[in-house]
């Protein structure tokens, strides 16, 4: 358990000692996204009948935080260890996968919570609506964040390079999280698009975690967490036999 | 270093390590008791890194097993490598922590909790002191190497793997590390090196493997490898080159620009060189006698082996 509790408080110092690259920045990102498309789009996209598209607006973007941080966290710090070869502190100890798969996501789903937070509380003057359902909210950004600190492990162990490690996000979760809803509604999508739309488990999570805060969300709040978390045990168990096997890690 | 264990503190059986067509580990097997500084020496390429890799879980082997102190390297992971520090080749370190952070977090690693006396020792030990408080990055070459150490023995481990240690590193501090490691040796502490010093291996180790093409092609106390695969050297200059007459053909190991080295047995066995080098016309400018040295014998090995 020492082990573990150390390695978690590695990772998350480590993030935190350059906090106003890893949670500063970040947030100021999402609050120029709301001041912009909030001012640009307000009377022009509907989304819900009862809600502002500046109020829609925000948990999309808190929730977007938390997933891109989470994911940035493990996978960042993994090839910067691996490049560097620091990564033998962590290989040398008696540290078991499960600690090691373990402490990765805690940190990474603490450093999501944190730019989460912080966009939210940024957003404050801008919204009108508060939190309605608050444990949803918290379930879905705590299952959300698990679920791209395990995929940035997978891809921090993969990649060999920077740019590897660039291209899968780029081109995988960057994709998935601006097409999952969080500037729209995707009832405003063609039927074809909608459909599309429920095959990204990003969708899920963004429209999971607006419940929490609107209680009216696109799909029902459980079915959503069904799939986010069906997702997190099939992305978990991938991460977890990597680690077994010392994919990449232990030649 | 565990009371009522006498068996060796490192086994490595029939290990073998193959990395597609290459194969770096070609069936080494190998004991190293309790207690004993020992070196591992070979050319570059020749298995080394490869083996201590294994040793530390770094590297699975392709078949074969090592044992630290009894434990498997594999199954019983978490006891072999409490048992073990290693000191990595490369020069790594984690850029966003300051010394005393990385050996207190290097000491959790391992499951140690208030560790802090055992740090302020082996900041001591290692001319470290000063810098506690400093961040890695701003540290030299030589002081992240003292670092490097000091990691791998947060934890104190009874048995302790130095992978070139002082390359490229400092008289100064070679000298506060070998002090440093022979203390600990005669604490009980088994210690292997690989080093490409081989004075450094003749002056610490008391019993030497050497490596080649990932087997192991001699393995035996530095005394003995010394005097079974190097002998005395006579090395004379001499003003004019002369021609050699057979007799002193055959011990000739060297000849370099009017420096000529002759092996030989015994020290009776000087006078009749010398007195066969005047015969044969030599006029001699300088005489001296070399002592057998690892790196003849390293040589020798090698080009045998």
């Amino acid at each position: 358990m020492i082990a573990f509790r150390t390695l978690l408080y590695k990772e998350a110092l480590r993030f935190w000692k350059v906090a106003f690259q890893t949670v500063g920045a970040p947030v100021l990102t999402s609050v120029m996204y709301l001041m912009i498309f909030s001012q640009v789009l307000a009377d022009r996209v509907k989304v819900y009948d009862t809600v502002r598209y500046t109020d829609f607006l925000i948990p999309g973007l808190v929730m977007m935080s938390v997933l891109q941080n989470a994911f940035s966290n493990s996978s960042s710090s993994l090839i910067q260890s691996k490049i560097t070869g620091n990564i033998v502190f962590v290989l040398l100890p008696p540290i078991s996968y499960r600690e090691f798969y373990g402490a990765y996501v805690i940190a990474s789903i603490m450093r999501g919570i944190v730019v989460g937070l912080g966009v939210w509380i940024a957003s404050l003057p801008f919204a009108q609506v508060g939190v309605t359902h608050p444990l949803w909210a918290l379930a879905f950004a705590l299952l959300g964040g698990a679920m791209l600190g395990t995929l940035g492990i997978i891809a921090g162990i993969w990649a060999d390079k920077f740019d590897q490690l660039a291209a899968f996000q780029n081109f995988m979760i960057m994709p998935l999280t601006m097409l999952s809803g969080v500037f729209y509604s995707i009832h405003s999508l063609p039927p074809f698009w909608q459909g599309v739309s429920h095959l990204n488990p990003f969708f899920f999570m963004i429209d999971g975690f607006r419940y929490g805060f609107f209680g009216v969300s696109d799909v029902s709040p459980w079915l959503s967490l069904g799939v986010v978390a069906v997702a997190l045990v099939v992305f978990a168990i991938v991460c977890l036999e990597m680690l077994r096997r010392g994919y990449k890690l232990r030649h | 270093m565990r009371s009522g264990d006498d068996g060796p503190a490192i086994r490595v059986q029939g290990a073998v390590k193959q990395y597609g067509s290459l194969q770096a580990l070609a069936g080494v097997d190998l004991e190293i008791a309790q207690g004993e500084f020992f070196g591992l020496l070979g050319p570059n390429g020749a298995g080394k890194t490869t083996l201590i890799s294994a040793l530390a879980g770094l590297t699975r082997l392709s078949a074969g097993r090592i044992a630290v102190m009894g434990q498997d390297v594999v199954d019983d992971y978490r006891e072999a490598r409490r048992m073990l520090g290693v000191v990595p080749q490369e020069l790594v370190f984690d850029p966003f922590f300051t010394v005393r952070e990385v050996l207190r977090i290097q000491s959790g690693y391992f499951g140690v909790k208030n560790n802090e006396p055992w740090i302020s020792e082996l900041l001591e030990n290692l001319d470290l002191t000063s810098k506690a408080d400093a961040n890695m990055r701003t540290l030299s070459g030589g002081m992240k190497r003292r670092v490097l150490v000091a990691q791998a023995l947060v934890h104190k481990p009874p048995v302790i793997v130095l992978d070139e240690p002082t390359a490229g590193v400092d008289v100064e501090l070679r000298q506060t590390l070998w002090k440093f490691i022979q203390k600990l040796n005669a604490a009980g502490h088994t210690i292997v090196l690989t080093t490409h010093y081989l004075e450094e291996a003749e002056a610490l180790c008391t019993r030497i493997a050497m490596l080649k093409a990932g087997r192991v092609i001699a393995l035996d106390t530095t005394a003995n490898i010394l005097r079974h695969v190097s002998s005395h050297a006579l090395k004379v200059r001499i003003a004019e080159s002369i021609t050699l007459p057979d007799a002193l053909r055959e011990k000739l190991v060297r000849d370099e620009a009017g420096e000529l080295s002759f092996s030989f047995e015994r020290y009776d066995d000087v006078e009749t060189l010398l007195a066969t080098l005047r015969a044969a016309g030599a006029i001699l400018q300088d005489v001296e006698i070399t002592k057998p040295d690892l790196e003849q014998a390293f040589i020798g090995m090698m080009s045998k082996a």
